[in-house]
C-alpha cells in the first residue's frame, strides 16, 4: 500500500522534496523547495511547503501530499482547541507531539516526514524531526525529503552553533540549491521563513536567483 | 482483519472493499470472465482565474475502455449558486461526489445563512476523498467566486489539494497545461480567458485519445454564471456525400407469396428513445 500511495498515477507526492529546519538564537529559520510530482509529471511547480500550524509554529511536509495535509490540518486544530484552553501561546513541543501521535498511530497506513520548528516563549527557537515511522527528536538542524541524502554532508560540515539569523538563512538557501541542483525530483524555487517571536517573515528565491556553486 | 482496518480512515470502507474485491477478482478469473471496465472520463479539464472570476473548461467524451461510451457527457457539475466542479476520472465517482457535496454544502449555507465559500467545499471534498484513500477515483478542478474573490483548486483522489491561478486534470492534462503556461498571465480579460480556457481543451481534445468531441465552458463572475454547454463544437459529425441504398429493382424478384396474418390490436404505447 505504501509503494502504490507513490507510485500511482494520480497519487501527489512530495516525496521528491528537499525540506529544512535550523534553530538560532531567537527563533528558526526554514526552508522548502517547491515541486509535487504525480511521477513523472510535476503537477504543481510552485508549491508551498511550510504549513502554519499556529501563529508562530510552522511545519514542513514531505512524503505523500494527501496524508501531509490531512495530518497538517487535524494537527492545526487540535492545537488551536489547544491553545484556546490553555489561553496561552501553545508549546512546539505540544505541536510536535501531536504530530508524532498521529504519525506513529498510523504508521503503516501513512508517508510522512515532517520537520516541526517553532518559537515559543519558554524555550525559544526550537525544531522537532518527525519522519516515516513516528519517531520524534528535536535536533539544532534538520533536513528531509529525497533531497536531503545529497546535503548531509553539506550541513554536518558547515552547520555551526550559535550561527546569526541571516548567517542561517544563507546557510538553507544554499543547502536547498545544492539538494535542487541533485536531486532529480526537487526543484522549482526556494520558499523560506523565519519564525522568532516578532512573528514570521517569508521570503522566496526564484530559480534565477539562487545561489550559484559550480559551473560544470 | 478487523485489527488491520483502523481509526477513523477508511475503517469501514476500507475492510468491505478489500475483501469483496478480492473475493470477486478470485470467482471471476475462475469462470473465465473478465471484469467489466469501469467507465472513467478520459479527460481534459482545466481552470483559470482571470481578472472578475474564473473560467472552468471541459472536453465531453466518456470512454469505457477504449470505446467511446457518451459523445457529450457534461463534466462542469453544479456544487452552488456561485461554485462549480469539472471532474475526470471515474465517471461515477466524480457525478456522486460532486453531487454529495452540493447537497452538504446547502445545507451548510441554509445553516451559516451565507453564500458558500470555494475554501469550504475544497474542505469537504478532500476531507472526503482522503478518508476514502484514493479508492474513489475522483480528481476535480473546483472554482468559484465568493465574498474573498476568486478561486480556482485542483483535488486529486488521495484527498490532496492546489490552489493555483491555473489547473489542468485528466489524460489531457499535459497537453493542457503546455498552452497554459505559454500564454497564461494574471488578470487577463474575460474573452481572452476564455480564448485561452478554449485553446487547452482543443489541445487535450485533439492530442489525447481519451478526450475529444466538444468544448465546454464555465464562466463564473460575481452574481453570474454562464454555462456554455457547448461553447465549441470542435468535432461535429460530418455528413456523408454519397448513399450506399440500392434503388428499387436492382435485385430481381421471381416468386412473391403473401400471407396475412389475423391479429387485433389490443394496446399500443409509444415510448421515445432519449436520443439528446
Amino acid at each position: 500500500t505504501l509503494e502504490a500511495c507513490c507510485s500511482r498515477a494520480w497519487t501527489s507526492c512530495f516525496n521528491s522534496t528537499s525540506i529544512m529546519a535550523v534553530e538560532f538564537e531567537g527563533g528558526v529559520v526554514i526552508g522548502a523547495d517547491s515541486r509535487t510530482t504525480t511521477g513523472a509529471y510535476i503537477a504543481n511547480r510552485v508549491t508551498d511547503k511550510l504549513t502554519p500550524i499556529h501563529e508562530r509554529i510552522f511545519c514542513c511536509r514531505s512524503g505523500s501530499a494527501a496524508d501531509t495535509q490531512a495530518i497538517a490540518d487535524a494537527v492545526t486544530y487540535q492545537l488551536g482547541f489547544h491553545s484556546i484552553e490553555l489561553d496561552e501561546a501553545p508549546l512546539v513541543q505540544t505541536a510536535a507531539s501531536l504530530f508524532r501521535e498521529m504519525c506513529y498511530r498510523y504508521r503503516e497506513e501513512l508517508m510522512a516526514g515532517i520537520i516541526v520548528a517553532g518559537w515559543d516563549p519558554r524555550r525559544g527557537g526550537q525544531v522537532y524531526t518527525v519522519p516515516v515511522g513516528g519517531m520524534m527528536t528535536r535536533q539544532p538542524v534538520s533536513v528531509g525529503g529525497s533531497g536531503s541524502s545529497y546535503i548531509y554532508g553539506y550541513v554536518d560540515s558547515n552547520y555551526r552553533a550559535g550561527m546569526s539569523k541571516e548567517e542561517c538563512l544563507k546557510f538553507t538557501a544554499e543547502a536547498l540549491t545544492l539538494a535542487m541542483e541533485r536531486d532529480g525530483s526537487s526543484g522549482g524555487v526556494v520558499r523560506l521563513a523565519v519564525v522568532s517571536e516578532q512573528g514570521v517573515e517569508r521570503q522566496v528565491i526564484l530559480g534565477n536567483q539562487l545561489p550559484k556553486f559550480s559551473t560544470v | 482483519t478487523e485489527e488491520q482496518c483502523w481509526g477513523t480512515w477508511g475503517k469501514n470502507i476500507k475492510c468491505v472493499c478489500f475483501y469483496r474485491n478480492a473475493l470477486l477478482e478470485a470467482d471471476i478469473n475462475k469462470l473465465g470472465f473478465s471484469s467489466p471496465a469501469a467507465r472513467k472520463t478520459g479527460t481534459t479539464i482545466c481552470g483559470v482565474v482571470y481578472k472578475d472570476g474564473v473560467v472552468l473548461g471541459a472536453d465531453t467524451r466518456a470512454t469505457e475502455g477504449m470505446v467511446v461510451a457518451d459523445k457529450n457527457c457534461s463534466k462542469i457539475h453544479y456544487i452552488s449558486p456561485n461554485i462549480y466542479c469539472c471532474g475526470a476520472g471515474t465517471a461515477a465517482d466524480t457525478e456522486m461526489t460532486t453531487q454529495i457535496i452540493s447537497s452538504n454544502l446547502e445545507l451548510h449555507s441554509l445553516s451559516t445563512g451565507r453564500l458558500p465559500r470555494v475554501t469550504t467545499a475544497n474542505r469537504m471534498l478532500k476531507q472526503m476523498l482522503f478518508r476514502y484513500q484514493g479508492y474513489i477515483g475522483a480528481a476535480l478542478v473546483l472554482g468559484g467566486v465568493d465574498c474573498n474573490g476568486p478561486h480556482l483548486y485542483s483535488i486529486y483522489p488521495h484527498g490532496s489539494t492546489d490552489k493555483l491561478p491555473y489547473v489542468t486534470m485528466g489524460s489531457g492534462s499535459l497537453a493542457a497545461m503546455a498552452v497554459f503556461e505559454d500564454r497564461y498571465r494574471p488578470n487577463m480579460e474575460e474573452e481572452e480567458a476564455k480564448r485561452l480556457v478554449r485553446d487547452a481543451i482543443a489541445a487535450g481534445i485533439f492530442n489525447d485519445l481519451g478526450s475529444g468531441s466538444n468544448i465546454d465552458l464555465c464562466v463564473i463572475t460575481k452574481g453570474k454564471v454562464d454555462y456554455l454547454r457547448p461553447h465549441d463544437m470542435a468535432n461535429k459529425k460530418g455528413v456523408r456525400t454519397g448513399s450506399y441504398r440500392y434503388k428499387h429493382g436492382t435485385t430481381g424478384v421471381l416468386t412473391k407469396a403473401v400471407t396475412p396474418l389475423n391479429l387485433e390490436v389490443v394496446e399500443e404505447s409509444v415510448q421515445t428513445m432519449d436520443t439528446s
